[in-house]
């Protein structure tokens, strides 16, 4: 009792039992599961069926391989729920006509924010939670470690936590959800095509330009630090470390050196600042803040008004 | 309790409240009046925190409302002029979210609920989803969540609007029992006239501004309007609306199928006299008789004069 007391907060109270009495909670969970279980059975029959016809065997091979198809397909599915749970939770209460009233309770700015960010994430690691039996599939084939599992559910906990921020920091500061919503999309679509097409954008001119020139040693090259800010990046070298080596890298080869930084920790560092950054401005903005006035300046003011007055 | 001085908010360059003035001692009923877009839900947001001024200062309770907003907060139960609920709670949890939101501990709120519903005449619906109550039963419900943490003010916006009459004299009874309880209440309304028995001072507002200020009776003896008188004749009622017009004490007649009223100016020996007079010119009179000079007279007198009065 005393520690749900502190742990579960009115707002975060509330936020649960709201959200598990719709329908659309455990719609929304229904279609996910369908949509990644139906990707599974996809995979599973075509190389079973239409890919190897000699060799019938699902080795374990084929469940890495499946393991990568499931993990994307959940990045993808991620990227699209994360935004549509979180850009309302501020700018819905607004539209609803209850924030006003939210706001004058004794709750603080940064336990409404959080409170419903946690919320949001509690419900889509419900969500991801739920997909574990479909992945459950791979374990029988093997190829996959439980450790490289668990990494991967921690970065998309991560992801979600991302794109959560700012689906709150938009909901915070746009008063209409329609465009919290679109505007949370839109960034969510840089993080994850805009940074990859950079990517291969400026590698392509960077190793034009490196061939031209005489000398062709193997080196690492800065462009990796932007695949590093995509969550595709991240991912694969969280499967393969050594994929973060070759993104650094020019041209096929060896180097002995490590590659700068793996990629997953690259995007770990950077988008931990963008979701301190949200969460911060998020909490400010929410309610209005008084700017610490100057002593002179809160004097002057009412004598610049009696003043005027003295004039009319 | 409450006090604001030179108060003043722009939005853009559009003054919507400009150098406001306003004192409310502790277990008032004020009464905030003004045509629509006059300035009175601003004025009132600033005052729940919702909102910061562009200058000046206001105060409840002594502490400043942008410099300890969560001390006022404390000592406030805002109203909206317009809210919405969370339909998917039912009426007691709604009460318990709210009053867990102001760390009332849950035992006390077991207590506490119970008696609130019984204030607000919700007794019966304390088991249903809040979506389902009637938009009277909301409001009154919303009053409820605002006494929760006994605040000392309450900052009604509209409380009665949109609502039925029988509706509206339930609401005011339940504020005369919060005026009993010694709250010091701001409310406004469009309907002063339901409110005039309750309110023991209005402030009138207008394009900003505070145009009059004071005890109800005050600004009534402030007015031209002395009285107004009720006269039905048995015939040619607009033949003697016409003759009263040119009488000495009269400002205005108004006639519709009710009978004609007199704004009069004069006292009781005057108003003697007028009536012999009109009996002396031959017409059969019906009744002739004060009737009250309403708030919303009032209201209309001070606002058509704009803020020379
Ligand atoms: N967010 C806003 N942005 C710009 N102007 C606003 C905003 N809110 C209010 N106003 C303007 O400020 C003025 C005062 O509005 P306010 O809501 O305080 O009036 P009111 O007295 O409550 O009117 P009503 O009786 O219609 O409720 C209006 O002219 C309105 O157009
Ligand atoms: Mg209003």
């Amino acid at each position: 009792m005393n520690w749900s007391r502190k742990w579960i907060n009115p707002v975060l109270d509330k936020e649960f039992r709201l959200r598990m009495r719709t329908p659309r909670s455990s719609i929304s969970l229904l279609a996910y599961i369908l949509v990644l279980g139906l990707i599974a059975l996809g995979f599973i029959y075509i190389t079973l069926y239409l890919g190897n016809q000699g060799n019938q065997s699902f080795n374990s091979g084929a469940g890495r391989m499946m393991f990568y198809v499931l993990s994307f397909a959940q990045l993808v599915l991620i990227a699209f729920m994360a935004p549509a749970l979180t850009a309302g939770v501020i700018s819905g209460e607004r539209e609803k006509q209850t924030l006003s009233m939210l706001l004058t309770t004794q709750q603080s700015s940064s336990t409404i924010i959080l409170s419903k960010l946690f919320s949001s994430l509690s419900f889509m690691t419900l969500i991801i939670v739920a997909t574990m039996p479909i992945y459950s599939i791979v374990f029988l084939y093997g190829g996959i470690s439980l450790k490289q599992m668990i990494f991967i559910f921690l970065f998309y906990l991560f992801v979600m936590l991302l794109l959560g921020s700012l689906g709150v920091l938009f909901s915070t500061l746009f008063k209409r959800t329609m465009v919290a919503v679109i505007v949370t999309y839109g960034v969510a679509l840089c993080i994850f095509l805009l940074t990859g097409l950079l990517y291969l954008f400026i590698m392509s001119i960077v190793q034009r330009s490196y061939y031209s020139m005489p000398s062709t040693a193997t080196t690492y090259s800065f462009v990796g630090y932007i695949l590093g800010l995509n969550p595709a990046g991240a991912l694969i070298s969280l499967f393969e470390p050594s994929f973060s080596k070759q993104a650094f890298m020019l041209r096929n080869g060896n180097l002995n050196s490590n590659a700068p930084i793996q990629l997953w920790q690259e995007f770990v560092l950077v988008y931990s600042v963008v979701i301190i950054a949200s969460l911060w401005i998020s909490i400010r903005r929410i309610r209005p803040v008084a700017r610490r006035k100057s002593k002179d300046q809160d004097n002057q003011a009412p004598a610049l008004e009696t003043s005027a007055s003295d004039h009319s | 309790m409450i006090d604001i001085q030179h108060l003043s908010k722009r939005y853009g360059n559009f003054d919507a409240l400009k150098d406001i003035n306003l004192y409310i001692p502790e277990g008032t009923v004020f009464g905030f009046v003004g045509p629509n877009g006059a300035g009175k839900s601003t004025t009132m947001s600033i005052l729940a925190t919702l909102m910061l001024p562009t200058s000046g200062i206001a105060k409840v309770d002594g502490f400043d409302v942008t410099q300890h907003p969560k001390e006022v907060r404390k000592r406030i139960g805002y109203m909206p002029d317009f809210f919405g609920v969370y339909d998917q709670l039912k009426t007691t949890e709604y009460l318990h979210f709210y009053g867990a939101s102001y760390n009332i501990p849950r035992g006390e709120r077991e207590k506490l609920i119970p008696q609130l519903l019984e204030l607000v005449n919700l007794s019966d619906k304390s088991d249903v989803y809040v979506d389902s109550l009637s938009r009277g039963m909301k409001q009154r419900l919303c009053l409820a969540r605002c006494l929760i943490h006994d605040p000392k003010v309450l900052i009604l916006d509209e409380p009665a609007s949109g609502l039925d009459p029988r509706a509206r004299i339930e609401m005011r009874e339940i504020l005369k029992e919060l005026k009993q309880m010694g709250k010091t209440i701001i409310i406004s309304s469009h309907i002063l006239p339901e409110l005039a028995e309750m309110v023991d001072e209005i402030g009138v507002i207008e394009h900003g501004q505070m145009v009059a200020q004071g005890r109800v009776a005050d600004i009534q003896s402030r007015l031209r309007v002395k009285k107004v008188l009720h006269v039905r004749a048995m015939e040619r009622e607009e033949e003697l609306a016409a003759r009263l017009q040119d009488e000495a004490m009269v400002s205005a007649v108004l006639s519709d199928n009710t009978g004609i009223h007199v704004h009069f100016g004069g006292g009781d020996l005057e108003q003697v006299q007028l009536l012999q007079k009109i009996i002396s010119w031959g017409y059969a009179v019906i009744s002739f008789h004060e009737a009250q000079t309403n708030l919303e007279d009032v209201f209309l007198e001070i606002t058509k004069g704009g803020p020379a009065v």
